[in-house]
């Protein structure tokens, strides 16, 4: 008889799907085999921002006994309404920006689809374009509600006046640059119709959401299309719904009759996938001269598509940072001929954190006071905005331990005092927060008849350790070794699961797991249980759920060349409870490095009279190197929290990148003295101010 | 991806075809092919033509095949112990993985990292002459600001070149009209009105060596690379030197600037200014701002200058 005496969860237990990765044998959406007559798609991209698509010649010289189909607008079959306008692919003249589908050639091979595309003479009216986000633009407005449905606006209090009779005030405008999410595996499909059953091997983070979407656009019945989502290289936010080469590859499948598959290149997921929109942000801080923050004052100005309102939620984690008697957020939108932005790695926290946490150190310079202590004297007793008291909120013990972990206490606060040799050497601090969040899913747990369990779930696993770690979750609430179960994911047609999104996924899914698992392990009548956990997520209370965290950073800046490395970062995070450290480090470590590459490498570069982003791969859109990774830690604190799921757990996907660049900014200034308030803090930034 | 045809060369004095380009590495010209930027009909491979030894020359210096792998010839000995400048310089490129398949040849007759030259769906004087450089106006913040013309602001993004025109470096040539030699500073063109010419190579004409004369105070020389990340980046700027200090004088000396002009920048006018002078920051300064007084920043690249003045000052000093 087996008995369990050690939990499973908490364990530092590896990948399930490790070792099939590292022997290649694990598939990925373009690497199905699915018969001998595939065919292989390429998309023909807008070369301008705006304008109509009057017609498509094809050459019938080139490639014409490999050619299936040329389809654009004039002839690709029409499509039902699409709830994201970016999945009406190739129904309309109109173009809305530079690297938008016009046209898709279907070929026997790969290299035909690719040289027919190249060839095509699109015929196009150009009209004059605006892809310029500015704080004076004419077309600003203000959006009825941020994503996913935050009031665009709130305030309290009188904040004028606030600052009217404030002793200490700082006013400072940041901006971020659009960014990139361009995971390691690019945006795949293969297509294939089986009657009137549609098969897409897919890469998403939600290969429900994925099935529904299509079979909206397709007008069939969800369960008539089948989403397979088995490995995911990386998404960050791109693959959370349908994309177009979904939409594409379906409908190419459709009229050739045969199994497509369509891989974007790394090109095009600069401009068909998503991406995170730049942010025009004021902040405003008003304090006692003792440190109080007497007023909080945000603006976050954003760009959208001419297709979709994307209202990124960039002021929202404002609201329930700090303490303050009154207090304004607000955002600002406005539609230019660009592609649509989409979620990117902490939407709305990662950007809007650069601003507030970077201000805060700013207030702390203007107050000579430590920019910990100015958090702590600032520290709300309950959810400023909501009034709802915190589930758990470990903020304050985050900047002490992580302080003390990191060894602020002896710092210099004054910038510019200490080097070393060419170098100067500075550290910077700043807050990091997430929502916790649960949403409704089901799952099924089995007992097999050779004694283990199989339990499935429609969730996917992006690389992070989902799989591994609902193993880990079902082996306890069924009281059996990890060894005894079979988790199945990435399939569609398993049991519905929330997207891979919001750091919701172990807390919703676990939640179903859990569930199913208690419910047949208490019955052992049955050899089948399902659980559904919409009523209990339902009715919990959505305020006052959040993982808290601090971010440490030591930097040093060449004083010859102004280039800055980072010798040192340090993340100490409040997250609940951690399901595997093992996975859970990588999560945290992989955030922070990706909030380094926010704070001083990634750019995408605007060309305003191209109408585009000139930068458009990993030579030339730069993402942090093995190089500029040095000293790289996280650890975390216990926290026990009732009121949020069965585990106990809280979102750690996204923390990481949540203050850590502003961590970096704040040493950057503290070595150097130059504030840079235009990200990224590239060299040519800081040099002159050296 | 144009479909092309591929041969071996058998010969290095046998030229090409119309449409013809030599292959080596293929680390660049592949990814330009992928990307439609170059659409070459045949493929030449030059490499298994022999070219691939580093020889010593009677008399001293090196003879360096264009075959030879840029690994091999960054962990060559003699490189490292009389040329550092040229093994620091070709380790600051590129990964391991790349220059392990890049050769010498290849390197130096890489061409251009200007974003819109590398984008078959933008204008670009140097891709489709005639067809504009938008990159004038848009973004040049790492394109020149030595040499440029209205047509092209690019720059050569090699580091090894950069070190072989400090080095006297000269390149030998092969071709259907016989041999020739160009030292290394000439090899490379400046853009005027023919951007679409990055080099003085006429088509045919193959590369079979790089002869480095000897230089012995070259023993003291370095190379210094600045990007905007610690690896895996082309260069913002750079440079080559290596200096000859006697008593406090500097009696010669070597420099070159790399990411500031269509080709390899050889200081000669600060070479000139700093001979006989005192080694001092000040003398150093007074040379770059000499060499530089030429440069004619664009919008968004004028932090180059600052930024070049200081590498000659900060590496100088360093050999001095």
């Amino acid at each position: 008889m087996t008995t369990t005496t050690e939990r499973a969860v908490g364990q530092p237990i590896g990948r399930i799907e490790g070792p099939d990765k590292v022997r290649g044998t694990a598939r990925y959406a373009a690497e199905y085999q699915v018969g001998d007559d595939l065919a292989y798609a390429w998309v023909a991209q807008s070369p301008v921002a705006r304008g109509t698509l009057t017609g498509v010649t094809v050459d019938p010289l080139v490639e014409a006994d490999d050619v299936l189909a040329v389809l654009w607008h004039g002839n690709a079959p029409r499509l039902g309404a699409a709830d994201d306008p970016e999945l009406a692919v190739l129904q309309s003249d109109r173009i809305s920006y530079r690297g938008q589908a016009l046209a898709l050639v279907v070929a026997r091979t790969l290299e035909a689809a690719r040289r027919a595309a190249a060839t095509l003479s699109l015929e196009i009216d150009e009209e004059p374009h605006d892809c310029v986000l500015r704080t004076e633009h004419p077309d600003l407005y203000t959006p009825e509600k941020v994503n996913p449905a935050f009031p665009s606006e709130t305030t309290s209090g009188d904040v004028e006046a606030a600052f009217a009779a404030a002793p200490v005030t700082v006013d400072v405008t940041y901006r971020t640059p659009p960014l990139h999410n361009s995971p390691m595996e690019p945006h795949a499909t293969t297509a294939l119709w089986a009657n009137d059953d549609l098969v897409l091997y897919d890469s998403n983070q939600h290969p429900p959401g994925v099935a529904a979407a299509v079979a909206t656009v397709f007008e069939l019945p969800p369960e008539r299309v089948h989403v397979i989502t088995e490995h995911v290289g990386g998404g960050f936010g791109s693959k959370g719904s349908a994309r177009p080469n979904a939409v594409l590859a379906a409908m190419a499948a459709r009229v050739t009759g045969r199994p497509v598959r369509l891989a974007l290149p790394r090109q095009a997921l600069f401009s068909m996938v998503g991406h995170r929109t730049p942010t025009i942000q004021r902040v405003r801080l008003a304090a006692s001269s003792d440190g109080h923050l007497t007023a909080i004052d945000h603006l976050a100005v954003s760009h959208t598509s001419r297709l979709f309102e994307f209202a990124e939620q960039t002021a929202v984690s404002t609201r329930h940072m700090y303490a303050a008697p009154n207090r304004r957020t607000g955002h600002r939108l406005v539609r230019l001929d660009m592609p649509t932005p989409r979620w990117m790695r902490a939407p709305g926290e990662a950007p809007g954190m650069v601003a507030l946490e970077c201000a805060m150190d700013e207030l702390a310079v203007a107050l000579e006071l430590d920019p910990i202590e100015l958090r702590v004297r600032n520290e709300p007793t309950v959810e400023p905005e909501s009034g709802v008291p915190f589930s758990s909120r470990h903020y304050v013990e985050c900047l002490r331990r992580g302080a003390e972990r990191f060894g602020w206490g002896d710092r210099d606060p004054r910038p510019k005092q200490r080097r070393e040799g060419d170098w100067w050497i500075g550290t910077g601090m700043a807050g990091a927060t997430y929502p916790t969040m649960a949403q409704p899913s089901t799952a099924r747990a089995r007992r097999l008849p050779s004694g283990d369990y199989e339990v499935s779930i429609a969730a996917t696993d992006l690389g992070t350790g989902a799989r591994t770690i609902l193993t880990q979750i079902a082996a306890d609430a069924l009281g059996v070794p990890v060894s005894q179960v079979r988790v199945r994911i990435g399939d569609s047609t398993l049991p519905k699961a929330s997207v891979a999104g919001g750091s919701s996924g172990s807390a919703s899914w676990g939640w179903a797991v859990t569930g199913a698992c208690q419910a047949l392990r208490s019955n052992s009548s049955s050899d089948e249980a399902v659980f559904d956990s919409t009523e209990l997520v339902q009715k919990q209370e959505k305020d006052g759920k959040h993982a808290f965290g601090a971010h440490f950073a030591e930097v040093r800046v060449d004083a010859v060349t102004g280039e800055v490395r980072v010798s040192r970062l340090f993340g100490m995070y409040a997250a609940g409870r951690i399901l595997n450290p093992r996975t859970a480090r990588s999560q945290f470590l992989g955030g922070m490095i990706m909030g380094m590459g926010m704070a001083l490498h990634e750019e995408a570069v605007l060309d305003p009279a191209m109408g585009t982003w000139v930068n458009h791969d990993l030579a030339e859109y730069h993402v942090p190197a093995h190089a500029d990774v040095e000293s790289v830690e996280a650890e975390w604190l216990e926290e026990q929290d009732d009121q949020i799921n069965p585990m106990g757990s809280k979102g750690i996907g996204e923390i990481g990148i949540v203050g850590s660049p502003a961590a970096i900014l704040n040493a950057v200034w503290h070595a150097t003295g130059v504030r840079v308030r235009d990200l990224p803090a590239r060299l040519d930034k800081i040099l002159p101010h050296l | 991806m144009k479909t092309f045809t591929y041969r071996t060369a058998t010969d290095v004095s046998q030229g090409l075809e119309p449409g013809a380009t030599f292959l080596a590495g293929g680390t660049n010209l592949v990814d330009l092919m992928k990307l439609g930027v170059a659409t070459p009909d045949v493929l030449v491979d030059v490499t298994r033509l022999g070219l691939d030894e580093v020889g010593d020359r009677p008399g001293g210096g090196l003879r360096i095949g264009a075959g030879v792998r840029n690994s091999d010839l960054a962990a060559d000995p003699r490189v490292r112990r009389d040329y550092p400048v040229l093994s620091q310089a070709l380790l600051a490129g590129a990964s391991g993985q790349l220059r392990n398949m890049a050769t010498t040849a290849g390197n130096l007759l890489q061409r251009t990292r200007c974003r819109y030259f590398m984008d078959a769906t933008m204008p670009c004087n140097k891709h489709d002459p005639g067809s504009g450089c938008p990159a004038r106006e848009g973004d040049h913040r790492n394109l020149a600001i030595l040499g440029a013309s209205p047509s092209c602001v690019a720059t050569h993004p090699s580091d090894m070149a950069v070190a072989l025109a400090a080095l006297d470096a000269v390149v030998r040539i092969s071709g259907p009209a016989g041999e020739r030699t160009v030292p290394v500073t000439e090899l490379h063109r400046l853009p005027g009105d023919t951007p679409d010419r990055d080099t003085v190579l006429e088509h045919g004409e193959l590369i079979t060596a790089v002869d480095v004369p000897p230089l012995g105070f070259a023993a003291r020389s370095a190379y210094r690379k600045v990007r905007d990340r610690a690896s895996y980046a082309f260069a913002v700027g750079s440079i080559a030197a290596a200096a000859q200090v006697d008593d406090g004088t500097v009696t010669d000396v070597r420099l070159a600037f790399g990411a500031v002009a269509h080709k390899p920048w050889r200081a000669f006018v600060a070479e000139e200014a700093l001979r006989g002078q005192p080694a001092t920051r000040e003398s150093f300064l007074t040379a770059a701002d000499a060499e530089l007084a030429a440069a004619e920043p664009l919008r968004d690249n004028a932090f180059k200058i600052a930024l070049i003045r200081n590498l000659v000052a900060s590496v100088l000093e360093g050999l001095s």
